[in-house]
């Protein structure tokens, strides 16, 4: 067989593995949300978003679990965010490049594989018991917090670095400072991936149940959070608690939480993907 | 070639050795060059040209492999000196780039960028310099009814007119050019010829060509580096009619390089 007509077929081959792979993924992904949106979307109304969690199924809503989750990530993010993004500039514009560097660098690309249960039981173990902040908001966020910023360093890392050097040397050579150079320059061409990255590992901590279960957060909770030391609930943490009950009724009650939450995702990674196109328009090299 | 005034040296180089990490780059060179000339620097690929032109404003400082001994006199001040501020010696070092690099940014702030990073913010002062650095890059005209638009919206020899302005901006006394036109078609090219033959008057410039013609159009001076070693350094005329060494002959009439 010639050549150029072996290379066509595994083309072809190739291109109908991908086509599968790809809608095998798309199809159960869709499966599920049309599951979920055929049990729950009926169950979607005012009563719901705003009444605390009762016996009775038909009664039950999700205001403490949605202002939870609100609360969790407006403090995640003011934790996360400066000193991932920081830390993120600090390796790739300043640090040396020494073994302690390099060492700091592989452990905090292992950080990000760590199975979340774990920051739950770092997170209970200092920020829980010992600064004693118990089964609070901050002690949530905090764990949260470490949870998601060894993705924030690394998407911002990767950001700053496709930032061409020809843009550095442009700003050093006018006798711009590197601090200059960085605030100027390259944090704003890099700015709609480091929002990316940054949007993205926030909506993984929306979605994250394992380590509040472990930090002690309520499954219960008939008052909404005031303070960040306040006990709390969230999304995940109410739907985990109603798919273990055996009625039906609250099943439909999960799977109408569920909705709201996969909205709040959606919107957070539309406005992330929103970011990085605005930006990546405004800086084409 | 008319005969100016005596001119000052503004630039004096001695014994410099540049090493990237084992590799001798830079072999004891000793280059003087004088106020308000072009000096072009030739040779082949990897004979250490731009590593010469940017020992000047010290851009091979963040190169960490990079290790280099001697002295670099520039307006009597050893600028390898611990004393001198990187940031200062680069605002009356201009740098011009091989490939046009604006900042993605308007035309206005690319040309008022080196000036507001010095903290000037008067809005008058901001707009006379961005004119007149603009007029004297001879880039005036074209853009002077558009300067919020994009400065990489601009043609490539647009965007290297462009980053002459931002360079000229902050007044420096010299310009560095590391192969300004290689990027660059025929017509952008010449124009940026003339613009050199224009500044020259005011400035200190030396340009990194490998394109014989232009060396000869537009410099006073040339020298020519071979791996490192600095061959032959004279009048453009004279090395290029005359040259004394082989090395230098064999490269200029194109044997080699
Ligand atoms: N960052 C670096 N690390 C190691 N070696 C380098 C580095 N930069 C340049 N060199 C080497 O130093 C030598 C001189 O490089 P330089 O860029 O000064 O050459 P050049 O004369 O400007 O060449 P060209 O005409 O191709 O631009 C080359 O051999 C090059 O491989
Ligand atoms: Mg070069």
């Amino acid at each position: 067989m010639k050549r150029s007509v072996r290379n066509k077929i595994y083309d072809k081959v190739f291109e109908i593995i991908g086509y599968t792979a790809t809608f095998f993924g798309l199809i159960i992904l869709l499966y599920f949300i049309t599951d979920i949106v055929y049990e729950g979307w009926n169950r979607i109304d005012y009563d719901f978003l705003t009444s605390y969690t009762s016996r009775k199924a038909e009664k039950s809503g999700i205001f403490p679990a949605w202002v939870g989750s609100v609360w969790i990530l407006a403090l995640t993010l003011i934790i996360s965010v400066p000193i991932g993004i920081a830390s993120g500039i600090y390796f790739e514009e300043y640090a040396k490049k020494n073994k302690i560097t390099y060492m700091l660098e592989v452990n905090i690309a292992n950080l990000a594989g760590v199975p979340s249960i774990i920051y739950g039981l770092l997170g209970l173990e200092i920020f829980g018991r010992m600064f004693g902040f118990g089964s609070s908001i901050l002690t949530g966020s905090l764990t949260l917090a470490l949870l998601i910023l060894p993705i924030i360093i690394v998407s911002t890392r990767e950001a700053l670095k496709a930032v061409p050097q020809s843009l550095r040397d442009a700003s050093f050579a006018l006798g711009a400072s590197k601090w200059q150079t960085i605030w100027l320059q390259i944090l704003p061409s890099s700015m709609g991936g480091v929002l990316t990255g940054t949007i993205l590992a926030l909506s993984r901590a929306v979605g994250e149940t394992a380590p509040l279960i472990v930090i002690g957060a309520l499954a219960y909770v008939p008052f909404i959070p005031s303070s960040p030391m306040d006990e709390f609930t969230v999304l995940p943490m109410q739907i985990f608690e109603w798919t273990s009950r055996p009625q039906h009724e609250f099943l439909i009650n999960a799977a109408a939480a569920i909705i709201v939450l996969l909205c709040i995702t959606f919107l957070m990674n539309g406005i992330a993907i929103y970011l990085r196109n605005k930006w990546q328009k405004k800086n084409q090299w | 070639m008319k005969e100016k005034k005596e001119q000052r040296t503004i630039i004096q180089s001695e014994s410099i050795n540049v090493y990237y990490d084992d590799k001798h780059v830079l072999k004891n060179v000793n280059l003087d060059i004088k106020e308000k000339t072009v000096t072009a620097l030739i040779g082949p690929s990897g004979c250490g040209k731009s590593t010469y032109l940017r020992l000047i404003n010290r851009m091979n400082d963040y190169i960490p492999e990079f290790h280099f001994s001697g002295t670099i006199v520039v307006n009597g001040k050893n600028i390898y000196d611990d004393s001198v501020e990187v940031e200062e010696l680069r605002k009356d070092i201009g740098m011009v780039f091989q490939k046009p690099n604006p900042f993605p940014k308007s035309i206005y702030d690319n040309v008022a960028y080196g000036l507001k990073i010095q903290g000037i913010k008067n809005k008058t002062v901001l707009d006379e310099a961005v004119e007149s650095s603009l007029k004297q890059a001879a880039l005036w005209d074209e853009v002077k009814d558009n300067l919020k638009a994009g400065g990489l919206s601009l043609s490539g020899g647009q965007q290297q007119r462009l980053c002459i302005a931002r360079a000229l901006a902050v007044q420096p006394t010299i310009l560095l050019m590391d192969e300004p036109t290689s990027a660059l078609d025929p017509i952008s090219s010449a124009k940026i010829e003339e613009l050199i033959f224009e500044l020259k008057k005011q400035y200190t410039i030396i340009i990194v060509t490998h394109n014989m013609q232009q060396a000869t159009r537009v410099s006073d001076n040339t020298a020519f580096f071979y791996i490192g070693d600095l061959i032959e350094y004279g009048k453009t005329d004279e090395l290029f009619m005359n040259p004394i060494h082989e090395q230098t002959k064999k490269y200029i009439t194109g044997r080699f390089g």
